[in-house]
């Protein structure tokens, strides 16, 4: 079919070409969305081996060497598969809609973003097939390990990082292009819904940073094929250098996955409190300082590296200065909410889940923060329980009550609610089951990525295991609701919820495949 | 219907459950059972043993309740919010958005909040950061995986040896149900020879690797630092209790990282004085033993402890290694071919694999019997034997 | 600032994928540029305990500051697939700042084949590498040893009178790598 935008009265092409060739941001979105739900449940399945093998003490499934397979793919799957991807996907869906542009401002673009992400993926999840097995360094990849110490297979691991940045990067360039050239006349950046504004902030930082994932990879490249030594001391390199490179990028990546999740959260509350966001002014500053200081905290990933003292306190105190503007989001969600007239529809219960858990996560990273205790938590299932309190019932959550919110305007029919309730209660009960006892774990001493351990971690891990697998097969509810939905049910009303302001709820239910051709009026 | 049938049924029922399932069932019962119970429940991190280590105990849980404070009054507002302008009840939306006050003022309380946690955190990081005027140094080395301890001296020869996990195979091994041995109390938290330091004296560890990095975790003198190949490291503490504290090795470090625990045992001045003095005692025993004859039985019997030691974890108990990173052993070209072949590989290690030069490693007598067990194991029948001497010319030879 | 939607912003649409590719582009470099500037700031620093390249010594009786020692010690180890014997032949040595010394290590290759060694120095504490300083070291150079050969391998070094009053002890060590077959170039210019 031709070009979505050039002719914009038609509908969508039928059969697989429609998804192949599909330049429209719908479509696009769509498949980024069932993509990356596809990934989720992948790492999710190799996140239970991990705690299928971690129930009880003792090998019992999995050698120790396809354990380190499965945390590695674990991680780089749902991070570079199920996050992201989701985000980019409810972007490609949804700034066009909110900011009224008809399409994504690169369309052809867009479509090629998208495809490269299954070849990449299949390359990666190829991997473990391979003779001497997949990835097995964790998904922060250090080097030697990663290097000299590394299974064949690390050259496809390279390549397939090297895809998805390229994927990731166009994706951003796209968003950019998108929000600062095609808003409606009156749009002014100020009056940008609020998901906008931290998706262009996003969209920047993954400009900034994954040019330079590229470039660390690369020279993992070089030193395993050309006789480099960026990475080993042996040739003047330093191995070090590997870790400071890579949360250069890591560092801005971990806010890559949560500014998105704070423009969902900021969309949702007002809507159910039935009361415009408290403080949009600093919600936007605040997320443009945390984007800042994004670069310059990366190194307190390393404070047991043997950094000097100057260091480890700067890198101390620009971390702890991180917990000033996310306090500051987080006590305009709750004034927000302060005097409003609250509704607890399921997109607003993963809401409200999301402002408590993610703060918990927050309190753990301020302990974190604080090097000479960092040394104690350092690389333990404390550091564990931190990130996944961050990035499950933070980003996760965040993308389910986002996909709640914005189905009736997708499908045009109202999901269960009844479902989508049962589906919040098991997700949130199991992952506090989950994460929670792991806290406990890290304190007292168990490291992470270990297949086994003493016998005093074997109460905790048997709780952890049991909520995991309680959270994991939850998920399965969530994937019978959103079929269910998009085969029918309730019809969803233009405004879909009584409290929704934007410029998404103007357009029809399901939103047309061609939205805005001419620019609405901004009030 | 037999009431006592039933009985015996849900009886049995039970105990095959609780059997299966005790685990499970003690987890319900402590969950629900007295606080005293609790004390088994690891909830914390511990105290420690040294000033540093207390004291970045009461750093953290300082910050712990500052963050149960500001916790309480957030979600205090949250919760309060959730119920008292509940839609259901009728609540009204309030039409305010921005309150310029409020904004400044939960800006800069966080701030303050911030000032006052680092100036703790900074006095106490000095105090970690204070490595000078130690008594002693260590060197600790990561091994793929195992310590290696080396006690720096003025002169002479330095005290070496390597600290590996204690816990046999048969403990860990469970796959496809087989339990063949209890889990032992220090269970993956036990080592042939641990680290040994005085008490009440300052040591200073150097810390360094020889292949990938680890880290050399203590929780009882909260040191955890990293062991990077080319680059040393440092630490110091002041035991100020003798006993026995375990730790791990906290980065990930290829297959057997879970696999490779930290002990160390602070002793009395004049406990470790005599534990040093027949150390280096049993050095120079080994050291001799290179001259002295052995037969082959006696070579496979020894080699066979080696081989658990240092060499199993790659090559599998049974020989079979995990091909293609770990060859394997039974049939093997080396262990079946001549036996000059199989010395050179063990000492001079192999170029562009996982195999080690274990010559800079084990002593002669180690090596020998390490490789006349693995060529007479396996299935391998070569019946001949390397001797402790012919290891020690080899590299003697000019 | 907005713009029409449609073709109009095509130009607008350009100019701004110009910008934002140049940026990939120049972050890919940075990415890059890191490995010198790391370099360098280690230098500054001492970072990692990174000891200087060689040094010219050219001081007078009046450079050495005979109020104080400093105990320079000395430590040898092997990466762990380099088979050669290697230690220092003197365990510490007690040096005034600013006096020029020397120490020897031994090596010995006890393969069947020419192989080739480089050691790599590192300093602690690392904020006192920044002042010990090497007019000579075997660790500026890659050590090719024949089968069975064995040398005697000179470092001359002097501790800058500099040095911070608190440090009473420096730790000069060494890993030893084979580089026989890889690295075949001379290192980076950093190296060392």
């Amino acid at each position: 079919m031709a070009t979505g935008h050039d002719d914009h009265h038609h509908g969508p092409a039928k059969g697989f070409t429609r998804w192949l060739y599909t330049t429209n941001h719908k479509d696009i979105g769509s498949m980024y969305l069932w993509f990356s739900f596809a990934m989720f449940l992948l790492g999710g399945s190799f996140a239970l081996v991990i705690r299928a093998e971690l129930f009880q003490p003792g090998l019992q499934f999995v050698d120790p060497n396809f354990f380190n397979q499965m945390t590695t793919m674990h991680g780089l799957v749902m991070v570079f598969g199920a996050v992201m991807p989701a985000f980019v996907g409810l972007a490609n869906w949804m700034v066009p809609l909110m900011i009224g542009a008809p399409d994504m401002a690169l369309p052809r673009m867009n479509n090629w973003s998208f495809w490269i992400l299954p070849f990449a993926f299949a390359m990666m999840s190829s991997t473990l097939f391979m003779d001497g097995g997949g990835p097995n360094f964790g998904w922060t990849f250090y080097a030697p390990l990663s290097t000299t110490f590394a299974p064949k297979s690390v050259t496809f691991f390279i390549f397939a990082v090297h895809m998805m940045g390229a994927s990731s990067i166009m994706g951003s360039i796209n968003i950019i292009a998108t929000i600062q050239n095609l808003r409606a006349p009156g749009m002014t950046y100020m009056k940008m819904p609020l998901f906008v504004w931290t998706w262009l902030i996003t969209a920047y930082l993954l400009i900034a940073v994954m040019p330079v994932l590229a470039g660390v990879v690369t020279m993992m490249l070089f030193d395993i094929h050309f006789g480099t030594s960026f990475f080993s001391a042996a040739g003047g390199g330093d191995p070090v250098l590997f870790q400071h490179v890579f949360w250069f990028f890591g560092h801005p990546e971990v806010y890559i996955m949560i500014l998105p999740a704070f423009g969902v959260v900021s969309e949702i509350i007002p809507t159910f409190s039935r009361k415009r966001l408290f403080g949009y002014d600093s919600m936007v500053y605040a997320t443009s300082s945390i984007a800042f200081l994004s670069f310059i905290v990366w190194a307190h990933h390393m404070f047991t590296t043997g950094m000097p003292l100057a260091g480890e306190l700067f890198f101390m105190y620009s971390t702890m200065l991180i917990a000033v503007p996310t306090g500051v989001k987080v006590f305009n969600w709750i004034t927000t909410m302060f005097k409003g007239s609250i509704s607890f529809e399921t997109p607003m219960l993963f809401s409200i889940a999301f402002v408590v858990l993610f703060t918990m996560g927050g309190f753990t990273g301020l302990m974190l923060a604080i090097a000479p205790a960092d040394f104690q938590y350092q690389d333990t299932y404390f550091v564990v329980a931190h990130f996944h309190y961050v990035l499950v019932p933070g980003a996760v959550f965040s993308i389910m009550a986002a996909a709640y919110y914005w189905l009736p305007k997708w499908t045009g029919n109202m999901y269960d609610e009844s479902l989508g309730k049962l589906h919040f209660w098991l997700s949130f009960v199991g992952i506090n089951v989950l994460f929670f006892p792991q806290h406990f774990l890290g304190l007292a001493g168990m490291p992470r990525r270990v297949p086994d351990y003493a016998l005093q971690f074997a109460n905790f891990n048997m709780i952890s295991s049991i909520g995991a697998f309680l959270f994991g097969f939850s998920q399965l509810l969530f994937l019978f609701i959103v079929i269910k939905t998009v085969k029918g049910g309730k019809k969803a009303t233009t405004q879909v919820w009584e409290g929704a302001e934007g410029l998404e709820w103007t357009v029809p239910s399901p939103a047309p495949y061609h939205t805005f051709s001419t620019p609405p009026p901004i009030k | 219907m037999l009431p006592s049938l039933s009985v015996n049924t849900i009886t049995s029922f039970f105990n095959a459950v609780s059997r299966r399932y005790r685990r499970i069932l003690l987890v319900l019962t402590l969950v629900f059972g007295s606080p005293a119970l609790l004390a088994d429940w690891a909830l914390n991190m511990r105290e420690g043993i040294t000033e540093v280590s207390r004291e970045t105990y009461s750093l953290h849980m300082t910050i712990i309740w500052i963050c149960v404070a500001i916790g309480v009054v957030v979600y205090g507002v949250l919760v309060y919010s959730l119920f008292a302008y509940r839609k259901s009840k009728g609540a009204v939306p309030a039409k305010f958005n921005h309150n310029t006050t409020a904004e400044i003022i939960w800006t800069f309380i966080p701030f303050v909040i911030l000032i006052a946690m680092a100036i703790p955190s900074t006095r106490v990081l000095m105090k970690i950061y204070d490595t000078e005027d130690a008594v002693m140094d260590i060197q600790i080395t990561g091994y793929q995986w195992r310590w290696q301890y080396k006690y720096l001296s003025d002169k002479g020869a330095p005290v070496v040896y390597f600290s590996n996990l204690a816990t046999p195979a048969e403990q860990y091994e469970n796959f496809a149900g087989k339990v063949s041995a209890e889990k032992g109390e220090n269970y993956l938290l036990e080592v042939d020879q641990p680290l040994v330091i005085p008490v009440n004296k300052k040591v200073r560890f150097l810390l360094t690797s020889a292949d990938v990095i680890h880290a050399w975790w203590m929780p009882d003198f909260a040191i955890k630092k990293d062991a990077i190949p080319g680059f040393m490291n440092q630490a110091a503490v002041i035991a100020e209790k003798p006993g026995i504290y375990r730790g791990q090795c906290a980065e990930l470090c290829g297959r057997m990282h879970g696999f490779m625990p930290i002990v160390v045992e602070v002793k009395e001045q004049a406990d470790y004085d005599a534990w040093f003095a027949a150390k280096q005692a049993a050095a120079q025993a080994v050291a001799d033993m290179t001259s002295k004859e052995f037969n082959r039985e006696q070579l496979v019997e020894m080699g066979q402890t080696v081989y658990t030691t240092y060499c199993m974890a790659c090559h599998q108990a049974n020989g079979q290694g995990l091909p293609p990173t770990f060859p394997a052993l039974a049939g093997s070209k080396v262990a079946n071919g001549p036996i000059e072949g199989q010395l050179d590989v063990v000492l001079h290690g192999r170029k562009g694999t996982a195999m080690a030069a274990f010559g800079t490693q084990l002593s002669p007598v180690d090596i020998a019997a390490v490789i006349t067990y693995e060529r007479n194991s396996f299935g391998n029948k070569m019946g001949d034997m390397a001797t402790p001497l012919q290891v020690y010319q080899l590299q003697q030879a000019k | 600032m907005s713009a029409s939607p449609g073709h109009n912003s095509n130009i607008g649409n350009r100019k701004l994928i110009a910008k934002l590719v140049l940026a990939v582009v120049a972050m890919f470099g940075f990415g890059f540029a890191l490995v010198p500037i790391y370099d360098v700031f280690c230098k500054v620093t001492g970072l990692n305990g990174k000891t200087g390249g060689r040094v010219a010594y050219q001081a007078t009786a009046a450079d050495i500051d005979l109020t104080r020692t400093v105990i320079v010690q000395f430590t040898a180890m092997n990466n762990s697939n380099m088979s050669w014997a290697f230690h220092p032949m003197q365990n510490q040595i007690e040096v005034h700042p600013g006096e020029l010394n020397e120490v020897r290590f031994y090596a010995k290759n006890p393969t069947a084949a020419s192989m080739t060694g480089q050691a790599v120095p590192s300093v602690t504490p690392s904020l006192s590498a920044s002042f010990l300083h090497k007019t000579e070291c075997f660790c500026f150079t890659q050590q090719v040893l024949e089968a069975g050969q064995e040398i005697e391998m000179p470092v001359r070094f002097f501790v800058d009178k500099a040095l911070p009053k608190d440090v009473h002890k420096m730790t000069l060590s060494y890993t030893l790598f084979d580089v026989t077959e890889n690295f075949a170039g001379p290192p980076r210019l950093t190296a060392n």
